[in-house]
This record gives C-alpha cells, sequence and structure tokens, in this order.
C-alpha cells in the first residue's frame, strides 16, 4: 500500500535540517543499518544473486536459457498469458476499488470504519486460507454454479479456468487497490467539486475534470501494486489455473522444483524480475512527471 | 438533486456488494470444516466435529501448525530488532549510501515470490539450511523487515528529536534516552511492525514451499500439499481456526489502538 | 524603554531563599567555529560569561545564536575552539554529562510522561532517593507557580504553562548553567511579557548562570545583564544593553538593537571630530572612523522637533524635516519624518515634552553633537532588516 510512497521517498535523503543532526556520534546511525543489510545481503541478495548466476551458467555458460525461452512460442504465450491476467486483475481491482474508496471519503464514520474493516479483515487474513475458500466456492458443483444454476445459468467452467484465476486474484488483491486510493482521495479538498460547480460544470464533467485527475496518484500507487504483486502470483494460479494454460511463475516452479532445470528456471526469474522492475521505473518516472504538475 | 440521490443509493448498493464479496468468500471454509462427510462438498449435508478432532489427532497437522508459531514468533523478534534499528539508523544516519540502503530494505516486498524462492533453495542447499528452523526464519525475516520498516519509520519520522535532546541534556546516555524517550514514543509503529512480521511469516507460502523437507514444514505448507493431493476436510478445520485467531487479533489490535488513541 | 528598564548587571545575586538555588558556572568560549561545509555557523567566537551571569544571544535567525547555545549543551560539535567551565575544558564531554538545563524552544517535554514525571527525569538519572525527589518536584512547581499541575500532562496544559514546565524541569537538578533557547517563541505577546519577569524573577531567586536566546531585542533588553549580538555567525558586540544601546559599536548593532535614525554620508576628520556630510548641510559628530563612507546613528529620543527656523544651540546638529505621520503611544508619540535625501528620521517625545508638531508640518531637528554615534557605514545592514 505504502509501496510507492516508500519507493520515491527512497530516492529524497532523509535528512531533517541541520539543527536536528545530532553531532556527536554521527556515524553511529549508521552501524544501527548494518545488521538488517548483512541479513538482506545474505538471505535476500545473494539467493537472488544466485538465480542470475545460474540463468547464464546452468548448464553451460552462455544466453543459451534465453534463446531457449524466446525460440518455444509456448514460452511466449505462457509471458503473454501473464501479462493478460496481471493486466485484467488490475483494470477489474480498478473498477470496484474506486468507487468502494470513494465512499469511504464521503461515508459518516462509522460507515467508514465498517467499510475500512471490510477491507483490512481479508488483507490480514492468509492467502492460502482464502485461495483455499475460490477451490471450494469455483468447483463445477460449487456455489457459485449452484446459484447461477438456480436462476438457469450455467453451468460454467470456472475452476481450472483463467476467469477463474482472475476472479480470485482480484478479490485477494482487491486490498492493495483500496488503500492506496483512500489514503489519496481522503487528501482531496472536498470543496473543489462545488468549486468546480459554481464555474459552470456539471457534476459529472466536475468530477472528471477536477477529482479525477487529483486521484490519479492513488490509482496508480494502487495498479502498480496490484499489477506486480499478480504478475509474480504463484499460488493462486496453481490451485485455482489450469496446468496447461500456466503463468511464468507456475512454469519456474516446475522447471526447478519439477525439472530441475536451475537454468532456465533462472532465466525466467531473471525476465520475471526484469519485467517488474521495469513496471515500477515505468509508473515512477510517470508519477514523478504527475507529482511536478500538481504541485507546480 | 434527484439523480445524486439515485446516484448515491446505487454507490452504497454497489458498496454494500463488493464488500460482502471482500469478506464472504472466506466465510465457506467455517460450516465446511464442520462436515459430517470427508468430502469438500459445499453445503455439507451432515455435520460433525471430526476434523477439528483429526486436526489435534494427526503430528503431522499439529507439528506444521506449531512449526508456523514457532518460525512466527522468532520472525517477529529477528525481524521487529533489526528493523526498528534500520528505521533509526535509516532515519538519522547521513551518509552517502543510505537511499540505496533503504531501496534494498524494502525490494523483498516487490521480487516476486518463486524468483527468491528458487534462488534461496538454491542457497539452502548449499548452506544446509532446507528443512531447518533457522533457514525458515532467515527466509521469512528479510521477507518480514520491509513491513517492519515501514509504519517503524513512519513513527519515527512523526518523533520530535529535540525530545532525546532534551533527554541529554537531563542526564541521560544514549541507551536511556532510548528506552525511556525514543522507545516508547515511536512504540505504536514497533507494535505493528512486530504484527506484520507475525502475519508476514505465518502466512508465507511460496518459498517455505521449496525449503521445507518432510520433516519440518509450515501450516501453509500442509496446507497447500492438502489441497493438491487429497480431499481432506481438516484443512477447513485449519483455515477456521486460522481465520478466528487473525479476526481476534485485528480487532483487538484495533480496539488497542482506538482505546490508545482516546486515551491521548 | 531603554536604558531605564535594564538592571544593573548584578552577577552571582542570589537571594538564596530558593531550595533549588545553586552556584553557577563561569563559560569560556575561545576561537570557537562550526563549520557546515563551506558554511561556518559559527565564526571563531571568543566569548566569557561570569558566574551568575544572564546573558542573551541576540540575532536574526541564522546568525549562529543557536548553533553556539548547542555547542554549549553538547548536541553540536565545534569544528574547532575550546569551550570550558570553571576552568575545565569539556568539548569532549558529552551532553548528558554536562550537568546543564536547557530549554527548548518548543519546549520538548516527554508526551508520555505526566509533569511530574518529566521533572523526575533527570532526578531519576541522577539516582536520586524518592523522598528527596518529590522535595525538589514540589519546589520546581512552586518556583514556576504551577504547584497542582503534577498529575496532568503536557498536553492537557496551555502553551504558558508547558514552558514553565519545560523551566521547571531543567532547574530542579539545580544545574550550574540554564540554557533558554527561545523559550517564549511560541507565546503571545501578553504572555510573553509576564513570563519574562517570571524568568527574570527565577535567574534572581535561582543565582545560577542563564545563557538565553532571542531574536526579540526587546527580550534582550528586559532580561539581560549582558547581550552579545550575533550576526553571520560572529559576535558584533557584548556588553550591558544599556551600553549597547547608547554606544553600539556597529550600525548592525544600532539597528537590531531599538529604533534608530540612520544618516549617511562622507566623513573627514576634523580636530577630536569629524564631520559628516548629509542632505547637503554638514553634522559633527565625536571620534574617527576608518575610510570615508560614514553613517551617523541618533536614538529618536535624543531628537528634539522646533518649528522651522529655529536657531539651535551650537552644540547641537541641525537637519531640515518633513513630519509624515505620528503614532500615538500613550506615555509618548512617534514621529516618522522625511529628510531632503528621501530617508527616513524617528523621533519619540515624550508625554511632558511634546512639540506642536502635525502630519504635514516642515520643522527642524535637532541634537546634541554627542548623541551623535559615529559608525562605518554598511550597505549589507539594509538588507538585513528591509
Amino acid at each position: 500500500m505504502a509501496l510507492l510512497d516508500e519507493l520515491s521517498g527512497a530516492a529524497r535523503p532523509v535528512t531533517k535540517g541541520r539543527a536536528a543532526a545530532r553531532e556527536p556520534g554521527a556515524r553511529r546511525p549508521a552501524l544501527l543499518i548494518l545488521p538488517a543489510l548483512i541479513a538482506l545481503a545474505v538471505f535476500f541478495l545473494y539467493p537472488l544473486a544466485v538465480v542470475g548466476w545460474n540463468a547464464f551458467t546452468d548448464p553451460e555458460p552462455g544466453l543459451g536459457n534465453f534463446t531457449w525461452f524466446f525460440s518455444e512460442p509456448a514460452n511466449i504465450a505462457t509471458l503473454v498469458r501473464t501479462f493478460t491476467t496481471a493486466l485484467w486483475v488490475t483494470l477489474v481491482s480498478l473498477v470496484l476499488s474506486y468507487p468502494y474508496a470513494y465512499a469511504m471519503t464521503v461515508a459518516g464514520t462509522r460507515v467508514r470504519a465498517a467499510l475500512m474493516m471490510l477491507v483490512l479483515l481479508p488483507f490480514w487474513t492468509s492467502l492460502m486460507v482464502r485461495t483455499f475458500a475460490w477451490v471450494i466456492l469455483l468447483q463445477d458443483t460449487g456455489v457459485i454454479n449452484q446459484i447461477l444454476g438456480a436462476v438457469g445459468l450455467g453451468p460454467f467452467s470456472l475452476i481450472r479456468t483463467q476467469t477463474g484465476v482472475i476472479i480470485g486474484m482480484v478479490q485477494l488483491l482487491m486490498p492493495f487497490m483500496v488503500l492506496p486510493l483512500y489514503a489519496v482521495m481522503s487528501g482531496i479538498d472536498k470543496r473543489l467539486l462545488p468549486a468546480a460547480r459554481s464555474l459552470g460544470a456539471r457534476p459529472a464533467t466536475a468530477f472528471v475534470t477536477v477529482y479525477m485527475p487529483l486521484s490519479l496518484p492513488g490509482v496508480s500507487a494502487g495498479c502498480l501494486t496490484v499489477f506486480i504483486s499478480a504478475l509474480g502470483f504463484y499460488i493462486t494460479p496453481a490451485l485455482l489455473g489450469s496446468p496447461t494454460d500456466a503463468l511464468i511463475s507456475q512454469q519456474i516452479f516446475t522447471q526447478v522444483n519439477g525439472l530441475l532445470k536451475w537454468g532456465r528456471g533462472g532465466a525466467m526469474g531473471v525476465i520475471l524480475l526484469g519485467l517488474t522492475l521495469a513496471m515500477i521505473a515505468l509508473l515512477a518516472v510517470s508519477l514523478r512527471r504527475a507529482g511536478k504538475r500538481v504541485s507546480g | 438533486m434527484r439523480t445524486s440521490r439515485v446516484g448515491r443509493g446505487l454507490l452504497w448498493a454497489l458498496c454494500a456488494l463488493i464488500g460482502c464479496w471482500l469478506v464472504v468468500p472466506v466465510l465457506v471454509v467455517i460450516p465446511l470444516s464442520f462436515t459430517g462427510k470427508p468430502s469438500l462438498k459445499f453445503p455439507p449435508d451432515s455435520w460433525s466435529t471430526q476434523w477439528y478432532a483429526n486436526f489435534f489427532g494427526d503430528s503431522a497437522w499439529t507439528s506444521a501448525f506449531w512449526t508456523s508459531v514457532q518460525v512466527a514468533l522468532l520472525v517477529t523478534v529477528v525481524a521487529t530488532t533489526l528493523g526498528t534499528a534500520a528505521a533509526i539508523g535509516l532515519t538519522r544516519a547521513r551518509v552517502r549510501w543510505l537511499g540505496a540502503a533503504q531501496g534494498a530494505m524494502l525490494a523483498p516486498m516487490i521480487v516476486p515470490g518463486v524468483v527468491l524462492a528458487i534462488g534461496t533453495y538454491s542457497v539452502f542447499l548449499k548452506l544446509q539450511l532446507v528443512g531447518t528452523l533457522a533457514g525458515f526464519v532467515m527466509a521469512h525475516t528479510v521477507l518480514a523487515l520491509p513491513f517492519v520498516m515501514i509504519p517503524v519509520t513512519a513513527s519515527l519520522r512523526g518523533f520530535d528529536r529535540r525530545l532525546e535532546n532534551a533527554a541529554a541534556s537531563l542526564g541521560a546516555g544514549a541507551w536511556t534516552t532510548f528506552r525511556s524517550v525514543t522507545l516508547p514514543l515511536v512504540a505504536p509503529g514497533v507494535a505493528s511492525g512486530a504484527l506484520f512480521a507475525f502475519v508476514t511469516s505465518f502466512d508465507e507460502v511460496v518459498v517455505s514451499l521449496f525449503i521445507q523437507s518432510p520433516y519440518l514444514q509450515t501450516l501453509p505448507v500442509k496446507m497447500y500439499a492438502s489441497v493438491t493431493r487429497e480431499t481432506d476436510p481438516t484443512i477447513a478445520a485449519a483455515a477456521t481456526m486460522i481465520i478466528v485467531l487473525t479476526t481476534t487479533l485485528v480487532f483487538a489490535a484495533t480496539f488497542f489502538v482506538a482505546r490508545r488513541t482516546r486515551a491521548k | 524603554m531603554p536604558s531605564n528598564t535594564v538592571q544593573a548587571p548584578v552577577p552571582g545575586a542570589a537571594s538564596g531563599h530558593n531550595d533549588l538555588a545553586g552556584r553557577g558556572a563561569r563559560i569560556e568560549l575561545t576561537d570557537l567555529s562550526k563549520r557546515y561545509g563551506d558554511f561556518a555557523a559559527v565564526d571563531d567566537i571568543s566569548l566569557v560569561i561570569e558566574p551568575g551571569e544572564f546573558m542573551t544571544f541576540l540575532g536574526p535567525s541564522g546568525s549562529g545564536k543557536t548553533t553556539t547555545l548547542n555547542i554549549i549543551a553538547g548536541f553540536v560539535h565545534p569544528t574547532s575552539g575550546t569551550l570550558k567551565v570553571d576552568g575545565a575544558a569539556i568539548e569532549a564531554t558529552p551532553a548528558h554529562k554536562r550537568d546543564m538545563g536547557v530549554v527548548f524552544q518548543h519546549y520538548a517535554l516527554f508526551p508520555h510522561l505526566t509533569v511530574a514525571e518529566n521533572i523526575a527525569y533527570p532526578l531519576k538519572r541522577r539516582g536520586m532517593p524518592k523522598a528527596r525527589r518529590a522535595e525538589l518536584i514540589r519546589a520546581a512547581l512552586d518556583t514556576v507557580h504551577l504547584g497542582d499541575y503534577g498529575h496532568r500532562y503536557p498536553r492537557e496544559l496551555s502553551g504558558g504553562q508547558q514552558q514553565r514546565v519545560a523551566v521547571a524541569r531543567a532547574i530542579v537538578y539545580s544545574p550550574r548553567v540554564l540554557l533558554m533557547d527561545e523559550p517564549l517563541g511560541a507565546l503571545d505577546k501578553k504572555l510573553r511579557d509576564w513570563l519574562q519577569l517570571e524568568i527574570k524573577r527565577i535567574h534572581a531567586e535561582l543565582g545560577t548562570t542563564f545563557v538565553y536566546v532571542t531574536h526579540d531585542q526587546e527580550e534582550a533588553l528586559v532580561l539581560s545583564d549582558r547581550i552579545a549580538v550575533f550576526n553571520h555567525g560572529r559576535i558584533e558586540q557584548v556588553g550591558p544593553a544599556s551600553e549597547m544601546y547608547e554606544r553600539p559599536a556597529t550600525l548592525f548593532v544600532a539597528k537590531f538593537l531599538g529604533e534608530s535614525t540612520v544618516l549617511r554620508g562622507e566623513a573627514t576628520r576634523e580636530g577630536d571630530g569629524s564631520v559628516v556630510g548629509v542632505c547637503a548641510r554638514t553634522l559633527r559628530a565625536a571620534g574617527h572612523i576608518d575610510g570615508p563612507r560614514a553613517a551617523i546613528v541618533v536614538r529618536p529620543e535624543r531628537i528634539a522637533v522646533q518649528p522651522r527656523g529655529h536657531q539651535p544651540e551650537p552644540d547641537r546638529n541641525v537637519l531640515p524635516a518633513t513630519v509624515t505621520s505620528e503614532i500615538y503611544l500613550g506615555s509618548s508619540r512617534k514621529l516618522e519624518l522625511a529628510l531632503p535625501d528621501g530617508s527616513t528620521a524617528l523621533v519619540r517625545e515624550s508625554a511632558g515634552t511634546l512639540s506642536d508638531a502635525r502630519p504635514g508640518d516642515e520643522v527642524t531637528l535637532t541634537w546634541r553633537v554627542e548623541d551623535s554615534v559615529l559608525l562605518p557605514d554598511d550597505p549589507e545592514v539594509e538588507t538585513v532588516f528591509t
């Protein structure tokens, strides 16, 4: 949720003016970072480096794993499928979350607290548990098909389809869209809409031309978080999706755990990580531009 | 005026629907955990509590549960300590590599779980940490670090550094100042960091899938295996207990925070 | 308002009946500098603060006064120079071992502790037994007239009350020095006036050395035994308030401390004194300066307003002027006048000696030659104050 703020915050140094700086022992605080950095280096950066190393050296040094990846149409299809799935999940989440977050900003205290609780409860509940619930619901003879059957529809096959995966992932990731949207929207000055209307804008026009542009930072933060989470999701597509329509994270799992092809898995990992970082960079740049425009 | 009232009505109806869709699906596991038959068919047509008995009677489930609790508690201690220290360092130190360090600390949030998982697996095979408690704790700690850093950093930014100068002028050394002034005032941030750390570890599946062994696995790993291999409603009982536990925890935390803010 | 409200310095004159009274320390700053890169926040300062003295650091923001205070407190390490307290060098002593009380600009009360716990804090650090602690807390709260507030939290107090708690906390362990960094800066005028008197009283009761930082010249005049005026990291002048007011050493000091009329022109030597050409007249002043660019400073209450054509006594300087506005201040009135060269003159007349000048009147201004303070001109001064 605060991911993007933090990421953009990482760029600016956290100095708080000369007066607050505590001169005596100014270097000691840096030592406090070291234990965490060491843990991070050994158990995070080193493993990632190994993934990269494997991609270029296993079974033999060179770009073999990458040429393999891009020469197999099935792999390209997986990549495209991963992308479109993440895109759909992001879009559906946004469409559902935007009115929800807006309602939170106009609601009274009690209703707002209730709406917030409804977002936070799934946010805190175990991902494994929630995915399991979707496994039950999406069965061919599961609750959803029973309800649809009662009104004369279906049955649809939901489990082991891309639709099922998207339904599950949207529900799982929606809190990450609602929270940044709400954070930004609650900071928008409520008087701007009447102001725009007094200048001759219809309510809808006022909303689209004034409110929506101001909510954009929340939209991009939410979309980025949901999109990159969706790109790397493993558990949910593995349990709700079809093995023949696997996403890239499932392929990586299979390559390493099933086929012991460390190099190929590594190459796919490098590609997935590269895509994720590229998305973040893209959004950070466009956000910074939008931020400049808003702050003048 | 009328259109806006209709619009409002539609908005609330939509929110009610979305709210339900966020919370209700997960609730199916509760009735399912009381099913009388060894099937995941919903709704159940007969009832029993045998799956709870099964959970507590089966050492595979109980040991997975205790491993998870043990790992999560250790991760809470380690990640909260490391993360709080690092947050203090990052908000205070003025060294050139600060921005890079801060970026590195938050990176575990954005790296896809599977990528980190295969790397960790590879490293753990070399270091012989696969299937060990220490392995789980360290792998989960780096994942939990950003979730500790964010709330602690936020409360440190809100903390008035002059209070530390004040404490020093009154005769308190660095450690006494930290213990008697800084820590009590950033405690809410540290507490929520600790809660995040616990939940992050307790929920973690992907990396754990790789570094588990038949002798040591966590509860989510056991659940994953159960979903993929068998139709055993014991998993519904486990899921129900997790839901009850997290809901209680969230409500307690919310209540605690509300009371604290009211006290202020 | 100036000299008459300033007491003569009474170093170490503690009245002694306060339980917290102690002896003040002597503070010696020698060639002290603090640099941040190329920027000198404090630039080669030397100063001696006597035991029991009330010393005020006065200057605009960024002039180095707070940095100097922070160096004394131990929050900032000097780049070079020495700092001695009672003869012992303490640059290497950490802040918490310096035994100094500090009152911060925004009080810096611990929000999670009650008033009594805040005041107990330094006593606990000193390992004082509980009974003695209670006694001292009582004495400190009594000293600041907040006897019944011990159980409250800081947020439940008004700004003025918080400020007094901050003072109580800083004096409860009888530190040898009390450092105050704009302690009244956040309060409104009326409260400030009253608390100034309180601080003055506490200083008299305790006999501790006080070092007080402010940018408010009135506050400095009311409180201080001596004032050090800071500018660009340097001390422009040190002395009792009356001396600073009557005999400013630089144009900056003259402008910063009290109101004045500044008359600029070319100076030439003439016997013991100098003559300065201003508005096509020559004005006389005692003493010499280096260089030709001079400024004559005259305090507003020293100037007399006479009808145009009035023949002055020979020992007085004379300038024609036009009254542009008048401001009544109850017991006195202030006139603003335009001089022939377009600059402004200020005159303050007390109730007994009011002239009949009205806005629009053409008048003659006269003042004694000895009330003309001759200083080297400093073009930068205007930019500081406008």
